[in-house]
C-alpha cells in the first residue's frame, strides 16, 4: 500500500478508531457525557479527514477498495447522519435503565460497516461492510433487552439478515463460477466478452434479493415495521438512514460496473420491485397509528421512489444523492422529535399522543410538521426538489409508467402525512408535560440541531442549486 | 422587481404575525392589514405612477429574471401582462376584506391564522405572475398548504374531513401538472438542445398530436379540478362551507380563477390544436356545469353551500367562454372572473357575518333579517341581484359577451346556458326570501346591523361591482392585447 492510498482511507481509519477509543474509555470507566462528545469529535476528525484528502481521490486500493468522489458524497452522508443519531442516543439513552456506554462501540461499528459499503468494489469488501453493519445492528436493535418488542425485533432481524447473507453469498458463488472473478470492473468487463448467461442472471437474482432485504423492499419488507416499532428510536433512525444509505451505495457501483440498467431483465424486475414499494408502503401506511410503523412502510415507498432514479442509470445518480440528503434530514428531524417526547417507559409512537402539539410546544410541532411536508414532497421543504429531480432523471429515460406510479402513490401517501399533521393541529388533550431529567444543556444542543435540520430543508427546499451544483462536481472525479 | 416586493411583503408580513401575536393579538392584525395594503399599493401605485399602455405587439408590462436552480434550466421568472394584473388587483382587493373580516372572527390562535392567509395570498399573486413553470408549480403548492391549514384549524364542525378532500383533489391535478410540465420540458430539450422551464421558451415547442393531446391533459385536469368543472368539482362546496368567512372569500374569489388563468395562460397558446380538439366537450361540460350547479344551489338549505354551487354554475360560463375561441368570449371571462370573484365573495361575506350573529347557517332558521338589519338587507339585495346577472351589475356584462359570442359557436349549447341564467334567478331569489324577507324569527334579541368596519368591506365591493356593470372599458383595453395574441394563435 503507498502513502497515497493510505491517505485515501484515513477518514475511514479514525472512523475504526473511533469504535476502539470508545472501548478503551469505558474501560478507563470514563462518563457517558465523555464518550458522547469524544465519539462526536472522532465524527467530525473524519469529515475533516476527507476534506484533507479531497485532492488525492480518486485513489483505487486494488483489488478491494476505491476512493472516489462518490465515496466521499455517500460517505459525508453517512457520518452527517451518525453525528446527529449520536446526539439524539445521548439524551434518550440516559433517560433509559440500559447502561448507554457499549451502545456507541456498536454504533461506530455499524458506521464503519456502512462506510466500507461505500468504498467497496469487490464482493468480499461489499462482503464485510454488509456483515459488519449486520452483526452490529442485531445487537443495537436489541439493546434495551428489557423490552419484549426490543427483543423480538432483534431476533426478527438476526433471523432474516442470517438468511439474507446466505442468499448474497450464493449469488456472488455463481457470479463468480460464471465470471471467474470478483471485482465489480472484471466481472463488467467478463460480461462485454461473454455476455450474461443463465446462471449470471441467477447469481444477480439471489443478491437482489439479499440487497432488496437490506433496504427492505417489497417482497422483502416484512421485518421492516417490527423492527422499526421494536428499536430503540435513535437505532430506528440509524437504520432508516446510515444502513440503507451505505447498502444503496454500493447497489449503484455495482450496477454501473456490470451495467446492470442495460439488462433488459434486470430492468423488468427492479421496475416490479418498484412499483410493488411504492404501493405497497403507501398503502399499508394508511391506516397505520404507530408513527413508528408508519415511517417504516413511508420509507418503503421512499426506497420505491429511489429505484426509479436507480433505473434510469448515471442520470439518476445525482438525484438519488440529494434524494438521499433530503430524506435523511428529514427523518432524522421527524425522530429526534419522537426521542424528544419519548418517555423513560416507552417510546412516543402512538398517534393518539402527538395531538394538540403544536398548541403545546409549536417549535417541535413546527420542526415535525416541516418533515412531513418534507416526505409528503410539498414544495419550501427539501423532499420537492428531491422528489422533482428523480421525476425528471425518470421522465427523461421515457419511463413513463414508473413516472405515473410515482405520483399517483404519492397522492395517497399525502394523506396520511396530512392525517399526522392534522393530528398535530387538533386540539390538544389536558396532559402533563413529560418531566425533564437532564441537564439543561443537552436539551438546549438537541433542540438547536433539530432547529438547524429543519432551517437545511428550508433552504434545499428554496435554494437547490448550490448542492445540485456541488453534487455533480463531486461525481465528476 | 416591484413583483418580487409585493409577494416579499406578504411573506414577510406573515412570519411577523406568527411571532408578535403571541404578546399582542391587536397588532397581529394590525400587520396583517398593513402588509395586504402595502402589497395592494405596490402594482396599484405602479400603475397610477406610468399610466402603462398595452402596445400592439408587446402585451408585457413588467418583466423580472433572476437565475435560481440553472443545472436544470430553472429561473426565477416573474413577468405580468394586462391579464396577470387585473387578477393581481382583485387578488389583493379580496385580500384586505380577508383580513377586515376576520378581524373579530378568529380570536384564538390569530397569529398562525394569519401567517396562513398572507402566505395563501403571496402563493395567490405568485401564481398570477410566474412565467417559469416550475416555479408556476412551486406556486401552486405555496397557496394549497395555508389554505389547508385554515381549513382544518380554523373551519367549521366537519373542517377535517372538508380540508382532506380539497388538498387530495387539488394535489392530485398538480402533480400531473407536474408530469406534464417535465414532459414539455424534455421535448422541448431534446428539440433544440436549450433545457429550460421558461415559459416563452417551451411556448416554441412543437409537438406531434398525440403527445400534445396527453400533455394538455396534464394541465387541463390540474385547471379544472380548481375552477371547477362538473364531475371534478365534488371539493369545493366541502371546502367552501367548512371554511372560515375569509377562507371561502379567498377560495371562491380567488383560489378558483387560478385554475382558469391557467386554461387562458397556458393550455390555449401552448397546444391550440390540441385544446380545439376538445373545445366542443369542454363546452359541454361547462354548460353541464351552469345548469347542474344552478339546480344543486337552489335545493341547499346550508347559506354557505348554496352559494358554493353558485360558483359552480358561474364557473360553467368560465369553461364555456374559454373553448368557444372568440375574442369577444375571452374578454367576458376575464369579466366574469373578477365579477363572481367580487359578487361571491360578498355574498360568502354575509354569509360569514349572518353567522357571527345568529351562529347558523341554515337558511330555514332564518328569516326577516330585513326587519333587524335594513342596511344590510339591502346590500344583500344588491349582491343577490348581480348574482342573477341583472344589467349596470358587472355579472351581467360578462355573462352577456360570453353568450353573445358563444351563439356564433353553438346556438344549442348557448340556449341551454341562458336557460341556466333563469335557474340562477330562482336560487338567487330564494337567498333573498329565505334570509331577509319573511318572518322575523323569534331571537332573544334582534341582531345589530353593519359595524363601521363591515361597511367600509361592502361598500368596496359594492362601488366595484357596480362600477364594473358601468364601465367595464378599462379592464377590456387591459386585456385586450392579451386576449387577441391568443385567439390569434
Amino acid at each position: 500500500m503507498t502513502h497515497l492510498q493510505f491517505l485515501a482511507l484515513l477518514p475511514f481509519l479514525i472512523l475504526a478508531t473511533a469504535a476502539i477509543v470508545v472501548i478503551l474509555l469505558i474501560a478507563f470507566k470514563q462518563s457517558h457525557t465523555v464518550i458522547q462528545i469524544t465519539g462526536f469529535v472522532m465524527m467530525c476528525g473524519v469529515v475533516l479527514a476527507m476534506w484533507y484528502v479531497r485532492d488525492t481521490l480518486p485513489r483505487e486500493v486494488p483489488p478491494l477498495l476505491v476512493v472516489d468522489g462518490f465515496a466521499a458524497l455517500f460517505t459525508g452522508l453517512i457520518i452527517f447522519s451518525v453525528l446527529v443519531v449520536g446526539l439524539l442516543s445521548y439524551i434518550y439513552f440516559e433517560e433509559r435503565e440500559e447502561n448507554p456506554k457499549e451502545y456507541y462501540i456498536l454504533l461506530f461499528l455499524a458506521t464503519l460497516g456502512s462506510a466500507v459499503l461505500t468504498i467497496s468494489r469487490h464482493f468480499v469488501s461489499l462482503f464485510i461492510g454488509l456483515e459488519l453493519l449486520s452483526v452490529s445492528l442485531y445487537a443495537l436493535i436489541a439493546y434495551l433487552r428489557n423490552r419484549n418488542n426490543a427483543v423480538e425485533a432483534g431476533m426478527k432481524y438476526l433471523v432474516l439478515a442470517a438468511l439474507s447473507s446466505a442468499f448474497l453469498l450464493f449469488g456472488m458463488a455463481l457470479i463468480y463460477m460464471e465470471t471467474g472473478s470478483m471485482e465489480f470492473t472484471a466481472i463488467g468487463r467478463a460480461l462485454e466478452t461473454s455476455g450474461s448467461s443463465v446462471l449470471f442472471l441467477m447469481g444477480i437474482g439471489l443478491i437482489v434479493v439479499a440487497i432488496g432485504f437490506k433496504l427492505a423492499l417489497v417482497p422483502f419488507h416484512l421485518w421492516a415495521a417490527d423492527v422499526y416499532q421494536g428499536a430503540p428510536a435513535p437505532v430506528t433512525a440509524f437504520i432508516a438512514t446510515v444502513s440503507k444509505i451505505g447498502v444503496f451505495a454500493v447497489l449503484i457501483r455495482f450496477a454501473q460496473a456490470v451495467h446492470l440498467q442495460q439488462n433488459t431483465l434486470a430492468v423488468t424486475v427492479f421496475t416490479v420491485l418498484a412499483i410493488a414499494c411504492m404501493l405497497t408502503g403507501n398503502i399499508l401506511a394508511l391506516m397505520q397509528q404507530n408513527i413508528k410503523r408508519l415511517l417504516a412502510y413511508s420509507s418503503i415507498a421512499h426506497f420505491g421512489y429511489l429505484l426509479v432514479a436507480f433505473l434510469s442509470g448515471d442520470a439518476g445518480v445525482g438525484p438519488t444523492v440529494f434524494y438521499l440528503l433530503a430524506y435523511s434530514i428529514t427523518l432524522l428531524s421527524a425522530f429526534g422529535i419522537i426521542t424528544l417526547l419519548s418517555t423513560t417507559r416507552r417510546d412516543a409512537d402512538d398517534l393518539s399522543g402527538y395531538r394538540g402539539l403544536f398548541w403545546r410546544s409549536p417549535l417541535m410541532a413546527a420542526i415535525f410538521t416541516i418533515a412531513l411536508f418534507s416526505l409528503a414532497g410539498i414544495p419550501l421543504t427539501a423532499g420537492f426538489p428531491a422528489k422533482f429531480f428523480i421525476l425528471t432523471a425518470g421522465v427523461q429515460q421515457n419511463m413513463w409508467l414508473l413516472a405515473v406510479v410515482l405520483v399517483l402513490s404519492s397522492v395517497i401517501g399525502l394523506y396520511y402525512y396530512l392525517r399526522i399533521i392534522s393530528t398535530l393541529f387538533a386540539a390538544p388533550p389536558l396532559t402533563s408535560v413529560k418531566e425533564r431529567t437532564l441537564h439543561p444543556f443537552f436539551y438546549a444542543a438537541t433542540y438547536t440541531s433539530l432547529v438547524v435540520l429543519m432551517c437545511l430543508l428550508a433552504w434545499l427546499g428554496v435554494f437547490p442549486g448550490f448542492i445540485v451544483d456541488q453534487v455533480q462536481a463531486f461525481l465528476q472525479f | 422587481m416591484i413583483l418580487v416586493w409585493m409577494i416579499v411583503v406578504l411573506l414577510a408580513g406573515g412570519v411577523l404575525c406568527w411571532l408578535v401575536a403571541q404578546r399582542n393579538q391587536l397588532i397581529c392584525r394590525w400587520i396583517a392589514l398593513i402588509a395586504v395594503v402595502t402589497a395592494f399599493s405596490i402594482p396599484l401605485g405602479w400603475y397610477l405612477r406610468f399610466k402603462p399602455v398595452v402596445t400592439a405587439g408587446n402585451n408585457w408590462l413588467i418583466d423580472y429574471q433572476a437565475n435560481w436552480i440553472p443545472a436544470y434550466g430553472i429561473s426565477f421568472h416573474l413577468a405580468m401582462d394586462g391579464l396577470s394584473f387585473v387578477l393581481i388587483l382583485l387578488t389583493f382587493l379580496l385580500g384586505t376584506l380577508a383580513v377586515l373580516c376576520s378581524w373579530n372572527e378568529i380570536r384564538e390562535r390569530t397569529g398562525f391564522y394569519f401567517f396562513n392567509l398572507l402566505w395563501t395570498l403571496a402563493g395567490i399573486a405568485g401564481v398570477f405572475v410566474a412565467m417559469d413553470l416550475f416555479l408556476f408549480y412551486f406556486f401552486w403548492e405555496v397557496m394549497l398548504v395555508p389554505m389547508y391549514f385554515l381549513i382544518a384549524i380554523y373551519g367549521d364542525f366537519n373542517r377535517r374531513y372538508a380540508a382532506y378532500k380539497f388538498f387530495l383533489f387539488t394535489q392530485t391535478g398538480g402533480l400531473l401538472m407536474l408530469l406534464s410540465i417535465l414532459a414539455m420540458y424534455f421535448i422541448h430539450g431534446q428539440q433544440s438542445g436549450n433545457y429550460s422551464f421558461d415559459y416563452f421558451t417551451l411556448l416554441n415547442t412543437t409537438l406531434n398530436d398525440t403527445a400534445a393531446r396527453w400533455i394538455m391533459l396534464g394541465f387541463l385536469i390540474a385547471f379544472v379540478i380548481k375552477l371547477p368543472m362538473v364531475p371534478l368539482h365534488n371539493w369545493l362546496p366541502d371546502a367552501h362551507s367548512e371554511a372560515p368567512t375569509a377562507g371561502s372569500l379567498i377560495l371562491a374569489g380567488l383560489l378558483l380563477k387560478t385554475g382558469a388563468y391557467g386554461i387562458i395562460r397556458f393550455v390555449l397558446p401552448m397546444f391550440p390544436q390540441a385544446s380545439a380538439g376538445i373545445g366542443w366537450l369542454a363546452m359541454l361540460l361547462g354548460v353541464i356545469g351552469i345548469v347542474y350547479g344552478a339546480l344543486l344551489a337552489f335545493a341547499q338549505t346550508d347559506l354557505k353551500r348554496l352559494i358554493a354551487y353558485t360558483s359552480v354554475s358561474h364557473m360553467g360560463f368560465v369553461l364555456l367562454g374559454v373553448f368557444a375561441f372568440r375574442e369577444i368570449a375571452l374578454q367576458g371571462v376575464v369579466m366574469q372572473l373578477l365579477t363572481h370573484g367580487i359578487s361571491t365573495g360578498a355574498l360568502f361575506v354575509m354569509a360569514g357575518m349572518l353567522k357571527e350573529r345568529l351562529h347558523t347557517r341554515d337558511i330555514d332558521q332564518m328569516g326577516g333579517m330585513w326587519t333587524a338589519m335594513p342596511h344590510m338587507g339591502a346590500i344583500g339585495m344588491l349582491f343577490v341581484m348581480a348574482s342573477l346577472g341583472l344589467p349596470f351589475l358587472g355579472n351581467f356584462v360578462a355573462e352577456f359577451l360570453v353568450l353573445i359570442s358563444t351563439f356564433d359557436v353553438s346556438p344549442v349549447l348557448t340556449v341551454i346556458a341562458s336557460v341556466g341564467l333563469v335557474l340562477s334567478a330562482l336560487y338567487s331569489l330564494r337567498i333573498m326570501q329565505k334570509v331577509f324577507l319573511g318572518q322575523l324569527q323569534t331571537v332573544t334579541q334582534p341582531p345589530a346591523d353593519l359595524s363601521a368596519r363591515e361597511w367600509v368591506i361592502v361598500a368596496a365591493l359594492t362601488v366595484a361591482i357596480v362600477f364594473l356593470g358601468l364601465y367595464p372599458q378599462p379592464v377590456i383595453d387591459m386585456v385586450g392585447g392579451v386576449v387577441t395574441g391568443i385567439v390569434r394563435s
